[in-house]
């Protein structure tokens, strides 16, 4: 088996030995081996890929094709490149991390495992899918288990919840499915053979009306799941009701697969298109950034604040993608990677002040940093990481984006990027207030005096993501210089 | 003629055998054994649906009135197993409920000669033979429907079966008659040749049309489908909302493909907003269903809207892709149903509320039901997502995209009452959920083959392949 496979292989081999699993310990056991063994692969996947590199310079490596609706030309073709492997490897590093973070999960264990590696199945089948029939089955496999995960072992309004998420995610895919199925039929356009393949498909000239026509589709599609303006709204009330390990995931990792479709389906199949829409939807995510940031400083529940951050952010993504030069586009894969480490953090973090205090509203918080100051710490080290301090991510990602958007020269592009520009300062309002009000002063509640200490589970999974926090802020190069290296042949295929 | 081109007719004359069998049978069958007829009417037809497998020529029969080709011959077995499945989920009520009133024989004939009208209806090669399988197919489903005498609702489900269904088939006769008044023959090798569009065809193809619209319960014919199935035994529910549905599909796609084909673009439009008409309606009027079995008849109703969406192409991709569905359908729905038998016949509880905590008490219950579901709504990696996605590549391949879109909303508002389900026995919690209970072995072996069926068929996809091959003639 090749060496992608097995990122679908070593899921679905988890889930079925979880099947036969009794009790949390074993299947929390089974889960944590399983997601182990992936990081390993995942880390692995990165040495492999650089050396593979300098023998291939194909757009997608490891590549493996076996046809599977011969008909229809639908193949299960995968591989990877830059973007895809550092993805990869963030999911893996948050899927370790739930499972640390739910080491205590003691309603229906089992089950709760399953759909959260499921999940992952249709995360990982998603970053090295090729085809577009496979990517979309992929994408359905991710959001679903979403509904029970949240439905199950959520808190607060989670019927609501969970419900509105799913039926806009998958309203979404459904709207993505017109598209793709517009692609499809446009992939004879030069006199080809219709085809799924991504890679064929970039060498077509699809006719520019196809092209105005499918791309807001596929465009929208994608970016209901990265949170885009006016469809961002099951994000908070979905992050919110969500249990800790599911929020992490789901943050950290799916609302990526947004980012990463337009990058690589809609902006790369369908040039013209972006060219004639970009003004629009760079007008929907500059008022998502600042939208998003502004929402976080009135909110009072630590998960909502976190959550329409990751709305604040995510918008920086489909900016900094929809400004069409390397440098912002290098900065929007290192934003996502940035902002998947940091958030699934923040909701690790959440998690164990909720489960000890059993509140999330900031205002009955206070004097943390007394009482659990381990916990207190990191938040507010991941919260500088989330304004943009150097020497962590989220400097280095910002940077590029806004270095990259600079390069317009225009009015249009200017004003909106000063108004994204602008929205770090909204940040760092709504950080620094939540920090200071949760974190600073006497403690409020005299039941917080002997809070229970941070377990080695916790401790674990809260450094597995602060690693990579750090790591990608001190010594960003060889990530950027392996995505950039890969980010060549789009760019070039959009301009 | 020889006697073994009659072997073309395989399928009808051991169905007709097994039929006779078991009258035969019952007479022999001692008073203290009755159950056992049972176990031999599964029996036979599961020797039957295996018989029905082994490959059959491409032919015709008594001047063309009957025909059959590897098409017709494998949707056949595509009704054989559905109705397999649905004999072995209604076993046990068959055993508890009707056997004891000495009617077991009764159920068993009036369900082959239902499927042998079906058979007929299929294979026909003129509207004649077509007439007489549409009437042979309803006629026994009605005395079906209303089979639980003790009942009121059954005997109402019957009367308003059978009433609807003789409008429906009169309406299409006189359809036919029209047709044939145009035409001038009822040999539909005859009628390709010469028909045209004068007001009188379209007038006869628009009530032949409704006619089998009636039985597809197709928007605005579909009123009789929830009260029916509502009243009737699960099983002819589930027999109603399959099988019946599910040949009637097929031999309306077959003769708009062939006969009605110079009429396309007539057809085309009344297919069109016909299947918008039965998505909505269907979709809109499920979200607020309580009882399980209406709220199955009206998803069935919003399936059938979809189906129409594979119609639009009139070409080899069109019949692929609707056999292809019907086939994953099957399957799906009859898991559904079944689990819904299940629990009735255990607990006498209908109702989606009654569902709320099953997971936590039936488990494996609950994931046939979610995986039926979810197939339903066609979510991937199960079966009924690769037949809902074959369906819009079918239509957009048309260029209608607008459908397409249409259709996939309604996917989404489907998935809203399709998570109630899901919601009810997942995420809430019952002081009063339905106890554990262990199904016998043939509801077991029913839900069992339904399940591999929607795992296993979108995965392998060498089956799509082979319909596809089987549908050449469309070409």
């Amino acid at each position: 088996m090749d060496i992608l496979s097995l990122f679908i292989t070593v899921p679905i081999i988890t889930v079925l030995a979880l099947v036969f699993t009794k009790g949390l310990k074993k299947a929390r056991l089974v889960s944590m081996v399983g997601s182990v063994i992936q990081l390993g692969m995942a880390i692995n996947l990165v040495f492999a890929y650089f050396k593979e590199r300098t023998v291939n310079d194909a757009i997608m490596v490891f590549t493996k094709d076996v046809v599977w609706y011969e008909k229809f030309n639908i193949h299960y073709n995968i591989g990877v490149d830059g973007v895809s492997v550092t993805l990869l490897l963030l999911t893996a590093i948050v899927v370790l991390a739930g499972v640390f973070i739910s080491w205590k999960m003691n309603d229906l264990p089992k089950e709760f495992f399953i759909a959260l590696i499921v999940l992952s199945i249709g995360v990982y089948g998603f970053f090295i899918s090729i085809d577009l029939f496979t990517l979309f089955v992929f994408f359905e496999i991710a959001v679903i288990p979403m509904y029970l995960l949240i439905g199950i072992w959520g808190t607060g309004p989670k019927e609501y919840s969970a419900m509105k998420l799913t039926l806009m995610l998958m309203g979404a895919s459904a709207v993505l499915l017109v598209g793709i199925l517009g692609i499809y039929f446009n992939s004879n356009a030069d006199g080809g053979a219709l085809t799924f393949n991504i890679l064929e498909i970039a060498q077509v000239n699809i006719p520019f009306e196809a092209q105005k026509l499918f791309f807001p589709l596929v465009f929208i599609g994608f970016a209901v799941i990265g949170a885009l303006f006016p469809f961002h709204t099951w994000s908070p009330d979905g992050h919110a009701s969500a249990p800790t390990a599911v929020s992490m995931l789901h943050a950290g990792v799916l609302m990526k697969l947004g980012g990463y479709g337009i990058f690589r389906v809609a902006m790369y199949l369908l040039p013209e298109g972006t060219l004639h829409w970009s003004w629009f939807f760079i007008i929907l995510a500059t008022i998502g950034v600042i939208y998003g940031a502004f929402s976080a400083i009135k909110q009072t529940d630590l998960k909502y604040i976190n959550a329409y951050s990751s709305v604040s952010h995510l918008g920086m993504v489909l900016f900094a993608l929809l400004m069409l030069n390397k440098t912002a586009w290098n900065g929007a894969i290192l934003q996502s990677l940035s902002h998947g480490f940091m958030t699934a953090l923040f909701f690790a973090l959440i998690g164990m002040i909720y489960g000890r205090t059993h509140t999330r509203d900031i205002y009955k918080l206070g004097g943390l940093l007394k009482v659990i100051p381990f916990i207190s710490v990191i938040y507010v080290i991941v919260g500088l990481a989330s304004l943009g301090l150097p020497g962590l991510s989220g400097f280095v990602a910002e940077m590029n984006i806004f270095v990259g958007a600079f390069q317009h020269e225009d009015m249009f592009y200017r004003v909106s990027t000063i108004i994204v520009v602008s929205a770090i300062v909204v940040t760092a309002v709504y950080i620094l207030r939540a920090a200071g009000i949760m974190l600073m002063g006497p403690v409020k509640n005299e039941a917080y005096l002997n809070l229970p200490k941070v377990t080695w589970y916790e401790k674990t999974g809260i450094l597995l993501l602060l690693i990579p926090i750090v790591g990608m802020g001190v010594a960003p190069l060889w990530l950027s210089d392996m995505i950039m290296e890969s980010l060549q042949p789009f760019i070039q295929g959009v301009l | 003629m020889d006697f073994s081109s009659f072997l073309l007719m395989r399928h009808e004359i051991l169905l007709l055998a097994i039929i006779l069998l078991l009258i035969v049978a019952e007479i022999f069958m001692p008073q203290n054994k009755k159950s056992s007829i049972v176990h031999l009417a599964i029996f036979l037809f599961g020797i039957h649906t295996i018989v029905g497998f082994f490959a059959i020529d491409e032919s015709s029969l008594f001047g063309g009135m009957f025909r059959t080709d590897g098409l017709i011959h494998f949707f056949k077995n595509v009704l054989n197993i559905g109705v397999l499945i649905v004999l072995l989920q209604s076993a046990d009520w068959l055993q508890e409920k009707i056997v004891q009133n000495n009617r077991g024989t009764e159920f068993f004939i009036l369900l082959f000669s239902s499927l042998l009208g079906m058979y007929f209806m299929i294979s026909s090669g003129d509207f004649l033979m077509f007439y007489l399988g549409l009437e042979l197919s309803t006629l026994p489903v009605a005395a079906l429907a209303a089979f639980e005498t003790t009942k009121r609702e059954s005997s109402e489900s019957g009367i308003k079966l059978i009433l609807s269904a003789a409008l429906a088939s009169g309406v299409s006769l006189f359809g036919i008659s029209m047709l044939y008044a145009t035409t001038g023959s009822i040999y539909f090798n005859d009628i390709i040749e010469v028909i045209t569009a004068t007001n009188l065809s379209i007038l006869g193809l628009i009530l032949f049309f409704a006619g089998l619209a009636f039985k597809i319960s197709l928007v605005p014919f579909h009123f009789w489908t929830a009260d029916v199935y509502e009243g009737a035994p699960i099983s002819i529910a589930s027999y109603l909302s399959v099988i019946s549905k599910g040949a009637a599909v097929f031999i309306l796609l077959i003769l708009l493909f062939t006969i009605f084909k110079p009429l396309m673009y007539i057809w085309e439009n009344l297919v069109y907003v016909i299947a918008i008409a039965t998505m909505f309606i269907g979709n809109l009027f499920a979200l607020r269903q309580q009882n399980m079995k209406r709220f199955l008849a009206f998803s069935s109703i919003a399936q059938a809207g979809f189906i129409l969406l594979g119609l639009m192409t009139g070409n080899q991709l069109g019949v692929a892709t609707v056999v292809y569905f019907v086939l994953v359908y099957v399957f799906s729905n009859l898991a559904a149903f079944g689990v819904v038998q299940a629990i009735s016949l255990q607990t006498g509880k209908e109702n989606m509320n009654d569902y709320e905590g099953l997971y936590r008490t039936n488990p494996k219950l609950s994931m046939v039901m979610m995986l039926a579901l979810f197939s339903l709504a066609g979510i991937p990696p199960v079966a009924g997502f690769f037949g809902k996605f074959f369906l819009f590549v079918a239509a957009a391949s048309e260029g209608y995209y607008l459908l397409v879109f249409i259709a996939v909303v309604n996917v989404t508002i489907s998935l809203y009452y399709y998570l109630l389900v899901v919601r009810a026995m997942f995420l809430r919690k019952s002081e009063h959920a339905i106890p554990f209970f262990k199904n016998k072995l043939y509801m077991r072996l029913g839900l069992i083959i339904t399940v591999l069926g929607i795992l296993i068929l979108g995965i392998y996809s060498p089956l799509y392949d082979y319909i596809f091959d089987l549908s050449n003639n469309f070409n």
